[in-house]
């Protein structure tokens, strides 16, 4: 008798599983997308599937990729969902993605009332992290630490290539790790709020994306954005999230 | 004035599609009839009609000969304008190849000094396009049709008579009216055909030379289409507007998206579609050129400032084709389409409270992707 559905998201870094019994996630997997998505979906499909799940939607980029999926939706669709599900009554959502950023403006019943992606560019988004993490030479658990101490200073470029010239010549000019990491972090939260404010989201608003577990992100996002900014420990499984309710409701 | 009658000397590296236009331009030039090229909708083609010279339209949609454009050209430039020159520059288009005078209009301002640089390489004749649709303005582009004409003769060493001239706006007023009838099938719900069969006979039409034949030809499509109506083939799709830039070969991506994910495209608010097609001539005006002007300047293309007959027409459209939503596409620095989708999209969703979504792209496919999961994620909302 089927009574789960599963939710697969395979993003750009990461590929996430969950699995929704109707009332909560009764179990999830996180594992990186690398360059083999297919085979990533198929590993978390195998390890939460079995004859209780009656869906399956697939979500993110490799939607395509996974053959026993039921449904496949869009990623904007599924993280509206998730963040109605994970936040109950956020206004909007901002999701900092691997590779973009969506800024969504949500209606009472978690679906989407009007959408904006960020360009083709890695500006802004997770990608832009690991460069700074790479060049820094921090881990990224390190980063909530950083904000304690840090004066953080101006990054004004935005390009991934450029921004990392621009992080080269600060630590030449003797800039303090902290200070340039959370300098980055503001800068991108700064761009997120513009981004976003074409929207006109009114309410608080839910953060989903593997950014979301750092606490720097949150505060910075809401003093860029003048709003409430929630997050939860399953921020990153938004979308799968997302997509498990959404196959969900279609099953019963 | 020597028509060009030769293939192109690189003729034996073309693919056999691209052989094939060149054929079949290469044939009338062998007849002695003068190739005409334009870009704009603002063009007043009945007059190289009315001279019995083809008139083609030369905005390029593919990015192949951008590499070549941007040797001269800023990058970023919008793809349309840069594909254009690229393709005059390489003589890879048997269009501009045969094109024997080729007429800009100062329309945007890439457009217009583009067509200076082409000028250097090719006979190229700019009509000075008003920027306001006001008294003036009409005026103005009266006496520019006027002009037009008497380069034409000049060019070509032909008499163009008044008799011909309202001869050749019958003749595109009833492929006009051809066009309109065959588009306004759309407005059936289910519509009867898919965006994409409709984009390319409205985009194939301005290739076929024999514009009474065409009309005829448009006609028996509109009945067949009638005839063979099933209205479940459309069931249950969202019914798109599409509006914004002009779209084309590359372009196509967007419409692909759309009807591979739910929705139909009802209409074209854009040059290919209803903002090019829908006024006629006035017949009855007896002075014709000032009826041409009319015509041609009420066209609500973004380089107009104000620009309100975008939202006119735009307002009938949706009512008429009772659409779900709107898609703007925008090609990448095309300004005043870019900066007018700000009042599109106010009116859209804040007067007719239809959904809305902005989408700019170019010529490349690196944003296929992106695209494919923006129009889903659209028409999952509607």
């Amino acid at each position: 008798m089927a009574r789960l559905s599963l939710g697969i998201d395979c993003g750009s870094t990461t590929v996430k599983g969950a699995l929704f019994d109707g009332e909560k996630v009764v179990a999830s997997e996180i594992m990186m997308t690398s360059a083999r998505p297919a085979q990533r979906m198929r590993e978390i499909y195998d390890k939460l599937y079995s004859g209780d799940v009656g869906y399956v939607v697939t979500t993110g980029y490799g939607r395509e990729l996974l053959p026993e999926a039921d449904r496949k939706i869009t990623e904007i669709t599924c993280h509206a969902r998730g963040a109605k599900f994970l936040s109950g009554g956020a206004g909007g959502l901002i999701d900092i993605g691997g590779q973009d950023c969506k800024a969504v403006l949500l209606d009472e019943d978690g679906g989407v009332r009007d959408f904006l992606m960020n360009d083709k560019c890695a500006a802004g988004t997770g990608r832009f992290i690991e460069m700074m993490c790479r060049i820094l030479e921090c881990d990224g658990e390190e980063l909530d630490s950083f904000a304690e101490k840090a004066t953080p200073v101006e990054i004004t470029s935005m390009c991934t290539v450029f921004a990392e010239s621009e992080i080269i010549s600060l630590l030449a000019q003797g800039a303090a790790r902290e200070d340039i990491a959370v300098g980055v972090i503001k800068s991108i939260c700064k761009r997120t709020a513009t981004f976003a404010s074409k929207l006109s989201i009114s309410e608080k608003v839910f953060f989903s994306g593997g950014l979301a577990r750092f606490e720097v992100f949150r505060k910075n996002l809401e003093e860029a954005m003048g709003l409430p900014v929630l997050t939860h420990p399953h921020s990153q499984l938004c979308g799968a999230i997302g997509a498990a309710c959404l196959g969900y409701e279609r099953m019963k | 004035m020597e028509l060009v009658k030769e293939l192109p000397e690189i003729f034996d590296e073309f693919s056999d599609q691209r052989k094939n236009s060149f054929i079949n331009a290469y044939e009338l030039k062998q007849k002695g009839i003068p190739f005409v090229g334009s870009f704009c909708t603002y063009f007043p083609k009945e007059l190289p009609m009315a001279m019995g010279a083809c008139g083609v339209g030369l905005c390029s949609s593919t990015g192949e000969t951008i590499p070549e454009a941007e040797k001269d050209l800023p990058r970023n430039l919008c793809p349309l304008i840069k594909a254009s020159y690229g393709f005059a520059k390489t003589d890879k288009c048997p269009y501009f190849y045969f094109s024997d005078l080729i007429v800009g209009e100062t329309t945007c301002d890439g457009k217009k000094k583009m067509y200076e640089m082409m000028g250097e390489f090719k006979n190229v004749y700019t009509m000075e396009l008003p920027n306001s649709q006001n008294e003036n303005g009409r005026k103005m582009y009266r006496e520019e049709i006027v002009k037009f004409k008497e380069k034409l003769e000049d060019f070509f060493g032909v008499t163009i008579t008044d008799e011909q001239i309202k001869e050749a706006i019958h003749t595109n007023n009833e492929q006009r009216k051809a066009l309109k009838e065959f588009y306004g099938l759309q407005r059936m719900d289910p519509p009867p055909m898919g965006g994409m069969e409709m984009h390319k006979v409205l985009d194939g039409v301005k290739f076929r030379f024999d514009t009474k034949k065409a009309t005829e030809d448009i006609k028996a499509l509109t009945e067949k289409i009638k005839a063979e109506y099933d209205p479940e083939k459309y069931k249950g799709r969202k019914r798109i507007l599409l509006t914004g830039s002009p779209i084309g070969c590359s372009t196509e991506k967007v419409v692909n998206a759309i009807e591979a994910n739910g929705g139909v495209v009802v209409c074209y608010e854009n040059c290919g579609g209803a903002r090019s097609v829908d006024e006629l001539i006035d017949e009855q005006n007896p002075d014709f050129y000032q009826a041409m002007a009319d015509r041609y300047i009420n066209i609500p293309c973004s380089c107009m400032t104000p620009n309100p007959g975008r939202i006119e027409l735009m307002d009938r459209l949706l009512t008429e084709y009772k659409v779900d939503g709107v898609v703007e596409v925008v090609l990448q620095a095309c300004h005043t389409f870019n900066v007018e989708s700000y009042k599109i999209k106010k009116f859209v969703t804040e007067e007719r409270h239809i959904p809305y979504i902005f989408m700019e792209t170019d010529y490349s496919s690196t944003d296929a992707g992106q695209v494919n999961t923006r129009i889903g994620a659209f028409i999952e909302m509607l």
